[in-house]
């Protein structure tokens, strides 16, 4: 009885992996099973998630403030022209180094067809007194009209400054709403917007008449909280003590800031009254705006141009460059200080936040997972018995390979579904505990981020405990008591 | 062609140095359809050669041989596959999965053979019904007497239709009004053309089975082969009988 045709091993049907719907419904068994058990060990996952979420949120809230305040003080085709110290090749020809001028603004003006826009500035380190009060403004210069453009500012009461202020260096300056605040106080101090155009205020003791005053500037995110405390407060006329902080303080992203501590004065008017002993038309007769006759220092502290288009801006310094490189003589003492390097500042910082942000998320995710992997492992020695009888009746490696794996996965899911729910939670409590400038913004790539991290989580922690369970030996798995 | 053919098959442990022969050379054949018990006393390899006819473990030497299939060339892929379509096993502790229904295990077998849900539960009622369990197919094991729990395990073993059906102690958790129930069902099933190997250490147990194969230190050492007629003779008498002349008449 010993028949030559040999292994009939190949009529053995091979099952196909076991349907995955049972064995997803096994995982949830196992789960409703040890419901506590099964909290614990997702709660690692909920974590992770949640923080990664809330914390790329919050990035994301950040970033689209810095954002905002990029455009608030004039967009990406705005360039600074500043002073800057010789380089060391040139450092012995830095008496002859004249600085910005005016000179340098007409010369632009001619031979710099990319630059559309070129605003002067000569800074004033100013006390401000008026009403008995005084003020120190961060921004006190010296300009022409044409800087309500460039810097993107509203004038809502009065009137910006213009040439013939300009000309005849008019005692005149047009305030932002800081300066008002301090020196005559806030709408929320005393309950009504002041309008301090016609007053008088005294810059470093020079009488100056206030012709006009910007607008608030705050970010979208503060608007929006400001409006709703405002209509928050009319549903409820009971009064009490008004939270509200104030604006122009406390909160107000560091441009928005800045910006309404700007005071604007005519260029000229600063010159003369504050920089130097002679007249603007002495200086004017004795050469085109070089020091020859004049006492004092008549240098701008910084030129901003605005360029014509974003795309245009490597040329556009270029010419610059090449203009002032011919009225400064050659001599390099000045830099371009663009907003890409803000715009730069703001990846690196985002970059930076998203990624020490993820890798503490990241490694509480870890954390959930090597929980899971732990509670797989738990769970299998508990089973050791289900498994040989699996394999008894007929259960191959593979399909105890993916039932713990799918298992693992059940739980990481779950996980990572609950996580995104208590992420919305994590954020609204982080916003109302420690409210921030920016208002969080939960995006859906966070959210699918966040969620497809904590599926891998799952398959990587039940990879080891499957490999382990499905290499039980049926026999010694039977006999497990 | 004998539906399982085992030639010449040793299974050996070692311990350290100590080398543990659990089966000698054994060979044997078992027919289609035959009712047979292997007998023998704690540690004389009934089990390792139960295990080795189960393809739940593969010999050391020699050959197997089932239902045409060279079992010790198998991978582990198409031992499960065997498993699952030629082979049913009742265990003595029933090894019901507790977090399951009496019918979702008997289901079982068949989630691993990829049949489709509903032919599935009809294939698990049916085999229910031959037990006499339907009307239990929604209980827990945990629910069941030791004797009902017995019976979910056969209709499991028999749901896929196997060519052959291991018992390994069957009755050793019962009590022996119950066990003389699971028995019968045995014998009934073995009337209805089923191929049951027996294993147990009690010879009053396997004294129900036709023939009868003792095993000691692993080999084997007394065959009992008795005709139908002769096992009715038997049952008339009492199976007390079989321990006056163990060593029957042989084939």
């Amino acid at each position: 009885m010993r028949p030559s045709t040999l292994t009939a091993t190949s009529e053995v049907i091979r099952p196909p992996a076991v349907q995955l719907w049972i064995t997803i419904q096994s995982g949830l068994r196992e789960i409703w099973a040890h419901k506590f058990r099964s909290l614990l060990t997702m709660s690692g996952i909920i974590l992770g998630v949640g923080s990664l979420v809330a914390m790329s949120a919050l990035v994301a809230g950040m970033e689209k403030g810095a954002k905002e305040a990029l455009v608030a003080i004039g967009g990406l085709e705005k360039v600074r022209v500043e002073a800057q110290e010789l380089p060391i090749e040139q450092r012995h020809l830095s008496d002859e180094a004249v600085g910005i001028t005016i000179n340098d603004v007409y010369a632009l003006r001619e031979s710099a067809p990319l630059v559309t826009r070129i605003s002067p500035e000569m800074r004033l380190p100013a006390t401000f007194s008026a009403n008995g009060k005084r003020y120190r403004p961060w921004n006190c210069v010296g300009v022409w009209p044409v800087a309500l453009e460039m810097n993107e500012h509203v004038v809502e009461y009065g009137r910006m400054l213009n040439m013939m202020d300009d000309e005849m260096a008019r005692s005149v300056c047009v305030i932002g709403t800081a300066t008002r605040d301090e020196l005559w106080g806030s709408p929320e101090k005393t309950g009504h917007e002041i309008n301090p155009v016609g007053e008088i205020v005294f810059i470093n003791g020079v009488p100056f008449t206030v012709i006009g005053m910007f607008q608030y500037y705050e970010s979208e995110s503060d608007r929006k909280a400001r409006e709703l405390a405002k209509t928050q407060a009319a549903q409820q006329p009971t009064g009490g003590v008004s939270r509200n902080r104030g604006h122009g303080r406390g909160r107000g992203g560091g441009a928005f800031a800045f910006k309404n501590r700007t005071v604007y004065l005519p260029l000229n008017t600063v010159w003369m009254k504050f920089r130097s002993g002679a007249t603007y038309a002495a200086i004017n007769a004795a050469g085109g705006g070089t020091p020859a006759g004049a006492t004092g220092d008549p240098r701008l502290s910084g030129l901003e141009l605005k360029i014509a288009s974003v795309d245009l801006l490597p040329e556009a310094l270029q010419q610059v460059r090449n203009v002032l490189m011919s009225t400064h003589k050659g001599i390099e003492d000045f830099t371009f200080r663009t907003q890409e390097d803000w715009a730069d500042q703001i990846k690196t910082f985002v970059h930076n936040a998203r990624l020490s942000g993820g890798l503490i998320a990241g490694i509480s995710l870890l954390v959930g997972g090597i929980g899971i992997m732990n509670i797989m492992f738990a769970s299998i020695s508990e089973r050791v018995r289900e498994i040989g009888i699996r394999k008894s009746v007929g259960a191959a490696t593979l399909d105890i390979f993916i039932q713990i794996l799918v298992e693992a996965l059940v739980v990481a899911i779950l996980g990572g579904l609950a996580g995104l729910g208590f992420s919305f939670i994590l954020v609204y409590g982080i916003n109302n505990v420690s409210p921030t400038d920016n208002a969080p913004i939960v995006t859906v790539l966070a959210l699918s981020v966040a969620f497809g991290f904590s599926v891998l989580v799952g398959i990587l922690a039940g990879i080891f405990p499957a490999i382990k369970a499905a290499k039980l030996n049926p026999i010694q798995a039977l006999r497990y008591e | 062609m004998s539906l399982v053919e085992l030639r010449n098959v040793s299974k050996i442990y070692r311990l350290g140095d100590e080398e543990i022969r659990a089966l000698d050379d054994v060979t044997l054949d078992i027919e289609e359809g035959e009712f047979i018990s292997i007998i023998g006393p704690s540690g004389s390899g009934k089990s390792t050669l139960m295990h080795i006819l189960g393809c739940l473990d593969s010999p050391s030497h020699g050959t197997i041989r089932l239902d045409g299939t060279m079992i010790e060339r198998a991978s582990s892929r198409e031992l499960a596959a065997i498993r699952n379509r030629k082979i049913g096993f009742v265990f003595q502790f029933f090894n019901l999965l507790p977090k399951l229904s009496v019918v979702q295990n008997v289901e079982l077998p068949m989630i691993y053979s990829g049949i489709s849900s509903q032919e599935r539960r009809a294939r698990a009622m049916t085999a229910l019904e031959t037990v006499g369990m339907a009307n239990r197919a929604k209980h827990r094991p945990s629910q069941l007497s030791g004797g009902q729990q017995q019976r979910a395990a056969i209709a499991r073993a028999l749901v896929n239709r196997p060519r052959i059906i291991f018992a390994d102690e069957p009755t050793g958790n019962l009590d022996s009004h119950t066990g003389d129930a699971i028995l019968q069902l045995f014998r009934t099933l073995s009337h209805e053309g089923r191929t049951i190997v027996l294993v147990t250490h009690d010879p009053e147990i396997a004294a129900v089975t036709p023939r009868r194969i003792e095993i000691r230190d692993g080999k084997i050492a007394v065959k009992v082969d008795l005709t139908l007629a002769g096992l009715d003779r038997l049952a008339k008498t009492g199976p007390s009988s079989l321990a006056a002349a163990p060593s029957g008449a042989s084939a």
